[in-house]
């Protein structure tokens, strides 16, 4: 055989819950003695899924449970899954970042791992100095980096501030060089993580260019998670399912996003105060209730393309005199956000009277309208934001809510076949006689 | 489950445990441009915008040696013996700056690398001796400014008639073993407190300040003569001693050598460095777990 790159055997990772800074000398001991003897960790608990809406009883949770798969060389492989699946787990114990906890992994070739762009990157150094740095890093030999050393230059398109510090880098050169060094490291297997999520959208394709020319030109063995399907359906002819921590499925591409977005069907028109899976909390204030609802119909999940969507945000303000800003990312069902909005005057089409106001302590609710006639027939989800004015106290609620637009026929006299895009809207035509 | 698998050759294999005396120093080998490199960086990352540049690695033993000359020499009389009073507070200070250094930087090596750590594997004994070499870099600096002083006074002694003897002797030989020592029981001790750091934060605390403590207990202001007397019981236990006494007494021929006092600290080293590897290696595992 031989034409397998990386073959994952029993995989298991378990991290520990809640603080374990203080009080565990004890705990540790009493591990470290079972341990001796030979015996499991008593605090490890085998067979609790990771599923972080239900309390597990123990501390311990598993963000991968029994992982097997083989890779074959040359293939590109997506992986794909919601938050907190363990797509990232799974790429931190193959790139050995961490151990797992339980089986093994076992890899033919080099391995080069891109989960963040320009790792190591000391803003000091000139870019000619961070692309040996970086590339040492990523594990090169320095006559290699100088082997590739043009090609990443002219890849990232730098040549002009090669001998500039990269601090003075706009973001987007800084990007597009750290991606550059990553992707001419001479390794046999790609690791890549959502890193295509900064950088523009040129810098996005010239990557996804590159990434497919490794996989399908050089032969190489590609990993690729992302949340945007377009890309993984593009670049990857193999994906992985990850649902809390378990492989569910493991087969072409197109079969495992059809199985994905149908998975995402379990849609919620409504959540509440603690069910709100928060990824990021404000200090300020918090999310109180989050729901979607028809002028019609009252809560729902389902709406028809010639109505008009309300998601309506109840936050209570935890601070006096805060000033703060409700905002929405709508996703669609291939990762891509479709827009993102709040509510200030500029970005509005009324006037929103509390924006931008200090608000005593209190609950107040914020409602977004998104017009008729305007959205596809898709799935969409949303991300909710509570900014303050200090951006990086934000709160992130990430995919909480969810629906689906369905088709009324209301634009369907004319046209019925596939209607294309991201949305649907209504605009204004007219035809004159030149 | 080996038994249905293929004959296959693999290159890597991710396992929960291995060995606590597989160092992954072939590892280290491989990855040994990015220890230059990394060295590099510190040093380019040191002086870029300062306006004196490398000029600062200068100026801290010099300061530091005509404080001490005039607080510990001067004012408080501790007796130094016959050789020049400079010369012995620049001998000890720039020894143990260079130890400190290597500990203390060590020490804090998981916390202040624990995002490049959390994103990229290399050999994480790199870092913890890309700072060894960076220390040692910057102690031959300074070490050149000791050179200078030396041979000033050796001059002055031997041919203008100065009464403050200078008296190399054989035992200046000793001095690269005396550096690889001090080394290495910096990284150890320092390997040490880093693995632990990673779970109890309070030692990183504890080494900042203990280092200053630690000073008064190495003879670096006073002979080991003087301390042997009365306190001999924590200074003889402090495997720096033998190797500060024995650098100085080698440039100066102030002093002793202490054969065994040198013997303990030989032994001492080489066995803290080892455990340091070994716990060191045991905790950056999974390290990027619980930072």
């Amino acid at each position: 055989m031989g034409d397998i790159a990386i073959k994952v055997e029993n995989l298991s990772k378990a991290y520990q819950l809640g603080d374990f800074g203080t009080g565990t000398l004890s705990r540790d001991i009493e591990r470290k003695w079972a341990l001796l003897r030979g015996k499991e960790d008593p605090f490890l608990r085998v067979g609790e899924t990771n599923d972080r809406s239900t309390a597990g009883s123990s501390d311990v949770v598993w963000s991968l449970k029994d992982i097997n798969f083989e890779i074959k060389k040359g293939d590109a492989v997506g992986v794909i899954g919601r938050n907190g699946a363990g797509k990232s787990t799974l790429l931190k114990v193959l790139s050995r970042v961490t151990v797992p906890t339980v089986g093994s992994v076992k890899i033919m070739g080099r391995v080069a791992s891109l989960l963040e762009v320009g790792t190591g990157f000391h803003p000091e150094l000139t870019g000619r100095e961070n692309i040996f740095l970086n590339g040492a890093i990523l594990g090169m030999r320095k006559h290699e980096i100088k082997k590739h050393f043009d090609a990443i230059v002219d890849f990232a398109g730098v040549e002009r501030y090669i001998d500039t510090p990269v601090k003075r880098y706009s973001s987007g050169m800084y990007v597009r060089l750290a991606f550059a060094v990553a992707a001419h490291l001479e390794s046999e297997i790609l690791i890549v993580d959502e890193v295509l999520a900064v950088g523009d959208a040129e810098f996005q394709k010239k990557c996804l260019g590159k990434m497919g020319e490794v996989s399908k030109g050089e032969g190489r063995t590609v990993l690729f998670v992302s949340h945007n399907m377009a890309a993984i359906n593009n670049l990857c002819n193999k994906s992985l399912l990850l649902k809390h921590g378990l492989l569910q499925d493991y087969d072409d591409t197109r079969v495992i996003i059809d199985k994905y977005i149908n998975s995402g069907k379990e849609s919620q028109a409504e959540v509440l105060g603690a069910d709100i899976q928060v990824k990021k909390f404000c200090s300020r204030a918090i999310f109180c209730a989050l729901r979607l609802v028809s002028s019609k119909r009252g809560i729902t999940t389902n709406f028809a393309t010639d109505e008009e969507v309300v998601i309506e945000f109840e936050y209570e303000i935890l601070v006096d005199n805060t000033i703060l800003s409700a905002s929405i990312h709508l996703i669609d069902n291939m990762g891509t956000c479709v827009f993102s909005t709040f509510n200030g005057p500029s970005a509005t089409i009324n006037v929103d009277e509390f924006y931008g106001k200090p608000l005593v302590k209190g609950k107040y609710k914020s409602i977004c309208k998104i017009p008729p006639s305007f959205l596809n027939t898709k799935n969409y989800s949303i991300n909710a934001f509570l900014v303050p004015e200090n951006m990086d106290d934000l709160g992130i609620a990430e995919e909480v809510l969810s629906f689906s637009m369905e088709e009324t026929g209301a634009m369907r006299k004319e046209y019925t076949g596939e209607w294309w895009g991201i949305v649907r809207p209504r605009l204004y035509w007219s035809t004159e006689r030149m | 489950m080996e038994q249905n698998t293929s004959h296959q050759e693999w290159d890597l294999e991710i396992k929960p445990h291995d060995t606590v005396f597989n160092l992954h120093l072939k590892d280290v080998w491989n990855y040994r441009d990015l220890l230059w490199l990394l060295v590099r960086r510190d040093f380019v990352s040191f002086y870029k915008q300062t306006i004196l540049g490398p000029l600062w690695f200068f100026i801290q033993p010099i300061f530091t040696t005509v404080v001490f000359t005039f607080v510990f020499g001067k004012l408080a009389h501790i007796e130094t013996g016959a050789a020049p009073q400079a010369l012995f507070y620049m001998a000890g200070t720039i020894a143990w700056n260079y130890f400190s250094d290597c500990l203390t930087k060590t020490s804090t090596v998981f916390r202040d690398n624990a995002s490049i750590f959390g994103k990229v594997y290399f050999p994480r004994l790199i870092m913890p001796l890309s700072i060894v070499v960076s220390n040692l870099v910057k102690f031959s600096v300074q070490f050149g400014l000791f050179v200078i002083v030396f041979g000033v006074y050796l001059v002055k002694y031997k041919f203008l008639g100065s009464k403050e003897p200078v008296l190399p002797n054989w035992y200046i030989l000793l001095f690269p073993v005396i550096m690889l020592l001090m080394a290495l029981l910096g990284l150890g001790l320092g390997l040490i407190v880093t693995a632990l750091t990673t779970k109890y934060r309070d030692l990183a605390f504890v080494v900042t300040f203990g280092m200053q403590l630690a000073m008064y207990a190495t003879p670096i202001i006073y002979p080991l003569s003087t301390a042997l007397d009365k306190y001999h019981g924590i200074i003889r236990y402090n495997p720096m001693s033998g190797l500060i006494e024995t650098f100085r007494y080698g440039f100066t021929g102030s002093g002793h050598f202490y054969a065994d006092a040198f013997a303990y600290s030989v032994v001492s080293s080489l066995v803290i460095c080892l455990l340091g590897l070994i716990v060191f290696n045991k905790v950056e595992k999974d390290f990027v777990d619980t930072v």
